[in-house]
Formats: structure tokens, C-alpha cells, sequence
């Protein structure tokens, strides 16, 4: 494995960097070693088998899962960790993982808007407390968002008065009010009802085609084959494959990304 | 009207000081329950400890005896405290803070419960957006955790107030003058137990049927965005 001297993250990275994540949940090794990057404008998609730790990647570069051992920067800037012995690593400063997690939108497959407020005020929420914005600005934003993911006649609806197409778009929406620099989907459209998914990936592809930086894990082969700049095949806690969509999708190197892909069975 | 023999305002003061010591305790009561609830879901041993302590001693114990057991023990303790401190002086612990204390105590053990079961019920994914987000612990907790523990809990805490105000009652036998002491006071008096318990019932009976019609305006309130309609 590549040694990257200092804080310096590896090269094509300045959008995100993974170097050697490991995480484990009690006896289960989730994670043995896990390396990525993406640059401004990527999209990285990571397929795999249920199990193969790419939810638990993905959720470890905001650090909703702290990782055992490991690096990550985003958008260049190293997340400090300190070392706890046995118990693993923590973060080192609640204030940088709350800045950093500001700058990096996440798409949950359960959707996560807060139930309690309106498809508004779940838009406006984190502009208005995390990032102090006016309340007219970030009315200003929400209104354009839902504008663009079409939702504008539901604002003042309650999340569970949605269907689950528009629980995720409005909450692509929430994520895109940051204006992050990152966005990071966890199977956005695994939840869903087959005929709601085609809504969500209109705007999935959407986001993509404005040139935002996007990691997504996916079940949705064709579509992630189409939007990503890179893809990635994990497997039991290892990249097994990695490369440009073309290679990852139609002509893989590895075995077990072929099985995996010719089996259809995501 | 009922002829009270001029007893009508000590039953009025009774009244009154029946619902400052009710709110006085859910206030405190609120504070302890949280508290409670936070140290059950802790990591920390000790605290889950000293919170299942607390919780199994509370609801084993009958309220009466506690209260006298805090009003006489309290007492004394905070005497000897104070003495051991070199003071000469003497302290006196006032039925009033020593009954708040003591619902509260009470209220505090059994509301750990339903805020424990509240906070268990909010799913894990609201806090993950908010974390996501970049909210802080204590953001997270105000803007949207607490929310929608309150939607969880307030049915049992409800049911919790309705005890309370009726365990009210119970401090008139610390010499507090609430509804329950002045009422006694005047039957005795008069001479006339079923009058004066009477319209002590009565006005018990007031306060919970106010407190019920709250209770389901605000249930009705925190469902918003779960409920049709």
C-alpha cells in the first residue's frame, strides 16, 4: 500500500479520500482496509453485495460509523483523529467533524426527514441553525429546491403525508440547502416502490450532470453504469474492483465482480 | 350557594397552594425524569446504576412513606449538616420545599420511565440526519430529539400529572395548608366532614378536567405531521 507522507491526502483525492478504513462491529470485520478517492466533479459509485461494507464506508466519511483505523479527508482537509488504544480511534475535535459534516450532504434509503416539520421547514432547519443563514435566504433557497425537484405545492406538508419518491426528493432537497461540497448517498432508491424510483434517479442524475462531487452507493447498475466517473466493487471488506465505469461494469477483471454482476441478483 | 361558615377563602388559599406545589413538583419532577432517563441510557455504569436505584426504590415504596421520610429525614440530615459546618443555629426545612421535593422525587422516578421509553421510540435515522447535518449534540437534542420525545411521552406524563395532583393531598400530613389540610381544618370546626370533603372533591375534580381538556389539546398538538388531518 501506497504511504502518503503527512497530512497530504493521496493524489486525485481533493474532493474525498479514504486510505486504509478498517471497522469492526464486535466480532463482524466490516471494513479490512478500504482506500478511495474522488475528485471535484466525480462520481464514485459503489456496487457490491449486501454485506460487503459499502453502506458502512460511505457512513464512516461523515462519521455517522467511526472507523477503527484509518484516514479521511474532505475536500482536502484531514479529519484529526486520536488513537483510544483498545477502543479504537475518535474524532479529535467535535467542532471539525460538525464543520466537515455541514459541507457534506447525505441521502439516507430511509429517507430521515424529521417528522415533526414540514418539507419547509425540514429545508430550511439546518441553513437556518447550522449555518445562521437569514430566514429570508434560506426560505429563498428551499423555494428554488423544490422548485427543482418538484415539489413546490407539497411545503407545507408533514413528511408522512408524502409518498416515498417525494420523501426522497425532498430530502435531496434538505441535503443540497447545505450547498455541500459532497454528497453522499446510501441506496437512495433501495426503499422505494418500483414505479417511484424512476422520480428519485431523475434527480439523482440531475445533480450529477450539474457537476457535484457525489459518492452513491447503489443497487441500480444501469443508472450508477451512466452518471459515475468512477466505480468501485467491494466485496467482504475489500475493494475488489475499481476503475472507470466502462471497465467496472462491462469487462471487470476480477472474478467476483462478474459473478456478481452477471447474477443480477442486487 | 353552599353555606361555608366563612371557610370559603381557606379552602380558596388551600387551592392555590394546591397548584403551586403541583407545578413546583412537575417542574422539578420534569428535570429529575430527564436526568433519570438520560443516566438509564448511559454507557456509564454507575449511572445506569444509581438511575435503576432510584427508579426501583421510588415505585417500591409507598408515597406516604416517603414523604415522611424525606420531611422528618431531610430535616434532620440537612440539621446535622448544617451543624457539622460549625453552625450554631437552628434550620428549618419548610413543608412547602420539603413536600416539592418529595412529589417531585416521586414524579421524577416514574416519568425516568417514560422519557426512557420516549427517547428508545425516536428512530435512530432522525438523529443520524441531524448529525449529518452538522448539528452538535446539544442542537440535536433541542431541535430534534426533544420534539418528538415530548409526541411519545406526553400521554404518560399526562397520566403522571393527574397522580400528582391528586398525590397533593398527601402533604397535609406535614402541616402544609393545601386544599386537603384546609378542608380537614374546616370540617373540623364545623363540624360538618361531608361539606367541606365535598367541596374539596369538587375542586379536585375541577382542576382534572382542566388538566384533561390540556392534555388532549396538546397531545392533539405534538401529533402534528403523524395523523391525518
Amino acid at each position: 500500500m501506497t504511504q502518503y507522507g503527512g497530512d497530504q491526502f493521496p493524489d486525485g483525492g481533493n474532493a474525498l479520500a479514504v486510505e486504509d478504513l478498517h471497522k469492526s462491529f464486535g466480532p463482524l470485520e466490516v471494513l479490512k482496509g478500504v482506500s478511495a478517492t474522488a475528485g471535484e466533479g466525480d462520481v464514485l459509485s459503489i456496487i457490491g453485495a449486501s454485506g460487503s461494507g459499502k453502506s458502512t464506508m460511505l457512513r464512516c466519511i461523515n462519521l455517522l460509523e467511526v472507523p477503527d483505523a484509518g484516514r479521511i479527508w474532505v475536500g482536502g482537509e484531514l479529519i484529526r483523529m486520536k488513537n483510544k488504544g483498545r477502543k479504537g480511534l475518535a474524532p479529535e475535535s467535535a467542532r471539525q467533524v460538525d464543520r466537515i459534516r455541514s459541507t457534506v450532504g447525505m441521502v439516507f434509503q430511509g429517507f430521515n426527514l424529521w417528522t415533526h416539520m414540514t418539507v419547509m421547514q425540514n429545508l430550511t432547519e439546518a441553513p437556518l441553525h447550522v449555518l445562521k443563514l437569514s430566514r429570508a435566504e434560506a426560505r429563498e433557497r428551499a423555494e428554488a429546491l423544490l422548485e427543482r425537484v418538484g415539489l413546490t405545492d407539497k411545503r407545507g406538508h408533514y413528511p408522512a403525508h408524502l409518498s416515498g419518491g417525494q420523501q426522497q426528493r425532498a430530502a435531496i432537497a434538505r441535503a443540497l440547502a447545505m450547498e455541500p461540497q459532497l454528497l453522499l448517498f446510501d441506496e437512495p432508491t433501495s426503499a422505494l416502490d418500483p414505479e417511484l424510483v424512476g422520480e428519485v434517479l431523475k434527480v439523482i442524475r440531475d445533480i450529477a450532470e450539474e457537476g457535484r462531487t457525489m459518492i452513491m452507493v447503489t443497487h441500480e447498475m444501469a443508472f450508477a453504469r451512466e452518471v459515475s466517473s468512477k466505480a468501485m466493487f467491494l466485496h467482504d471488506g475489500r475493494v475488489e474492483e475499481e476503475g472507470p465505469p466502462a471497465q467496472v461494469f462491462d469487462a471487470p477483471r476480477s472474478e467476483r465482480c462478474r459473478q456478481f454482476l452477471a447474477a443480477g441478483e442486487f | 350557594m353552599i353555606e361555608l361558615h366563612g371557610y370559603g377563602p381557606l379552602l380558596v388559599d388551600g387551592a392555590w397552594l394546591t397548584l403551586r406545589v403541583a407545578f413546583a413538583s412537575l417542574a422539578l419532577g420534569l428535570v429529575f425524569g430527564i436526568i433519570g432517563a438520560t443516566a438509564k441510557l448511559s454507557n456509564s455504569v454507575i449511572l445506569r446504576g444509581a438511575a435503576t436505584g432510584y427508579t426501583a426504590i421510588v415505585r417500591g415504596l409507598p408515597e406516604l412513606v416517603l414523604l415522611l421520610i424525606i420531611f422528618y429525614g431531610g430535616t434532620q440530615l440537612v440539621q446535622d449538616i448544617w451543624r457539622g459546618l460549625g453552625n450554631e443555629s437552628h434550620v428549618d426545612i419548610k413543608p412547602f420545599i420539603a413536600g416539592t421535593f418529595t412529589l417531585a422525587f416521586v414524579f421524577g422516578a416514574y416519568a425516568t420511565e417514560v422519557f426512557r421509553g420516549a427517547i428508545l421510540a425516536v428512530p435512530k435515522g432522525q438523529v443520524e440526519a441531524a448529525y449529518a447535518v452538522g448539528m452538535g449534540r446539544l442542537q440535536m437534542f433541542h431541535r430534534v430529539m426533544l420534539p418528538q420525545v415530548w409526541r411519545f411521552a406526553l400521554p404518560g406524563l399526562g397520566n403522571l400529572w393527574l397522580v400528582l395532583l391528586k398525590d397533593t393531598s398527601l402533604i397535609s400530613v406535614i402541616n402544609l395548608n393545601e386544599l386537603m389540610y384546609a378542608s380537614r381544618a374546616a370540617a373540623g370546626k364545623t363540624h360538618e366532614p361531608f361539606k367541606f370533603y365535598l367541596a374539596a372533591a369538587i375542586i379536585y375534580l375541577a382542576f382534572t378536567i382542566v388538566s384533561m381538556i390540556v392534555l388532549q389539546y396538546s397531545e392533539r398538538r405534538s401529533q402534528r405531521g403523524v395523523r391525518m388531518g
